[in-house]
């Protein structure tokens, strides 16, 4: 589903966030990538959603190189993807339905089954209930899983999500978690940003550490 | 509360038509523009002002023109020119005069005026009627007022005041629409000014529109990164600016509109009284459909031209980080 090869990251100024990385990670497969903060965790993200392109290597996600894509057909690109990010990035001047169904509104899906497909995500996430709330009156763990149900409304194949868990306590954190784990089990693949490791272990995932926008260490617990 | 959804359904579903969903998106956006600019009306409204009176005053200047040339259009057809006989004329030789002349192809009418006539209406008139009395002898000529045929043009005009002028038992010829002529050169001036004034002010609304929307895109900028960043083309994040121009320019140029009916409105009795004064039935040009669709149709363009040339410059500098 994603293929690293050989990819570095150099920005303006000379610091160099990842440097010959390889990696790959396979289609319905939940994989973390861990490291301290500055070890190429977000950079690499950013590099697959195309927020940024890469100085050098070739990124390939789900057999398209991203190299290959225009700048023009980056948004249809970036449809493909759900993203989920620390700071949820909610729109607080709408209710929670209307950030829902904001993905599903940009693809051109009519009011009807945009309707239908926010509740579905809404529910997956416990949060039917909270549909006409603003943003801003839910708690952390709350706003975190209402971005979690924008990134999924479209039914994309692949998540991505960068420290979903990096402002939440141990217990919502486990919950965010488990969400994204059913996620995975109805066949999507997750690649998640995080440092939690702890966290990390008690979900049994493949984890890539990074270091220095290096490869340090892999960890299948499967292996 | 389980995932029952096949994840590797990706394609939207569409039920509907492409048309018709494109339609409700449009409308829905619109209304959301119009809902934003009533959210703040103060700003809202002193934009729509400007933009209301700097349309106004060019709208405005161009029906007094239209007026102005209506009334002059009415003096297209006094091209009368008077012809003085020579003094020692008799009444039936002017007479004869007159008919002949009258036969002209290229003279619509002649009408004599016999000295007798011209006493007394100059009595009448002059106020000097005691002291004309005075006189012993009529010191006035005949006269004929000539009125060329309508298929005349100003050189054949001329040629026909020349040769009437040749004719032995002519005196003088006297033209004085000279000043009609005047008046049509200084309209014409004021009709091209009016069109460069009227470029200007479009330019100064176009740069007011610009600036609004340009803050308004500043404002929500994080809205139009987040946006971006789940997918969306520079085309969906412009739209809703496209609209706020368009209402800016619709609401602007209906105000404009407004403006100048008003102002025709107050004037139509003083020019009425005017009208009266002059025993001539001129009536106030107003502002038929088609100008006034004209106006607001302007003030639309001017709001989208802005909106899209603004969001077009901005949308592509806005982008995720």
């Amino acid at each position: 589903m994603i293929q690293l090869d050989n990819v570095t990251k150099r920005y303006p100024g000379g610091q160099e966030a990842l440097s010959g990385l390889s990696l790959s990670v396979n289609k319905g497969e939940m994989v973390f990538i861990t490291g301290h903060s500055g070890a190429g965790k977000s950079t690499l993200l950013r590099l697959i959603a195309l927020i940024d392109r890469p100085t050098g290597g070739q990124v390939i996600v789900d057999k398209q190189n991203t190299r290959r894509v225009k700048r023009r057909k980056i948004p249809a690109y970036r449809r493909q993807i759900g993203m989920v990010f620390q700071d949820h990035k909610l729109l607080s001047d709408r209710p929670v339905f209307d950030n829902v169904a904001l993905p599903l509104i940009i693809a051109g899906v009519s009011r009807r089954d945009a309707a239908r497909r926010v509740r579905a995500a809404l529910d997956q996430v416990s949060l039917l209930h909270k549909e006409n709330q603003n943003p801003l009156t839910l708690s952390a763990g709350e706003q975190q899983r209402v971005g979690i149900a924008r990134a999924i409304v479209t039914r994309p194949k692949l998540l991505i999500a960068d420290e979903p868990t990096g402002n939440l306590d141990p217990d919502l954190s486990l919950e965010v978690m488990r969400i994204f784990r059913r996620f995975n089990e109805v066949g999507v693949t997750l690649l998640i940003a995080s440092h939690d490791i702890a966290l990390i272990d008690r979900l049994g995932c493949r984890r890539i550490a990074l270091e220095g926008g290096k490869l340090q260490d892999e960890i299948d617990p499967w292996q | 509360m389980a995932v029952t959804r096949n994840a590797d359904a990706v394609a939207p579903v569409r039920s509907s038509s492409a048309f018709s969903i494109w339609l409700t998106r449009h409308a829905s956006m619109s209304l959301g523009a119009l809902g934003r600019l009533c959210r703040q009306p103060v700003a809202s409204l002193m934009i729509i002002l400007v933009i209301g009176v700097t349309l106004a005053l060019p709208a405005a200047i161009n029906v007094v023109v239209k007026n102005a040339q209506s009334v002059s259009g009415s003096w297209d057809n006094a091209l009368d020119f008077s012809v003085y006989l020579r003094l020692d004329l008799t009444v039936s030789e002017a007479e004869g005069l007159a008919r002949l002349i009258g036969q002209r192809a290229d003279i619509a009418s002649v009408d004599l005026v016999t000295s007798d006539e011209a006493l007394a209406e100059f009595k009448q008139q002059s106020g000097f009627g005691a002291a004309l009395d005075q006189l012993s002898e009529n010191p006035l000529p005949h006269a004929l007022v000539v009125r060329p045929s309508p298929g005349n043009t100003g050189e054949s005009l001329i040629l026909l005041q020349e040769e009437i002028g040749n004719l032995p038992e002519t005196d003088l010829v006297q033209v004085d629409t000279e000043w009609v002529q005047r008046f049509h050169a200084i309209l014409d001036i004021v009709r091209q000014a009016l069109a460069i004034g009227a470029a200007l002010l479009g330019l100064a609304i176009v740069v007011i529109i610009g600036n609004t929307i340009r803050l308004d895109i500043e404002n929500r900028r994080e809205e139009i990164e987040v946006t971006k960043l789940i997918g969306a083309s520079n085309a969906f994040v412009r739209r809703p600016f496209l609209w706020t121009g368009f209402w800016y320019g619709l609401l602007g140029g209906s105000f404009a509109l407004l403006l100048v009916q008003y102002g025709l409105y107050l004037l139509r009795d003083p020019v009425t009284r005017l009208a009266g004064l002059y025993q001539g039935n001129i009536t106030v040009a107003t502002l038929g459909l088609t100008e006034s669709f004209a106006i607001i149709g302007t003030a639309v363009f001017l709001g989208l031209f802005a909106s899209w040339t603004t969001a077009a410059r901005h949308m592509r500098r806005i982008e995720p980080r």
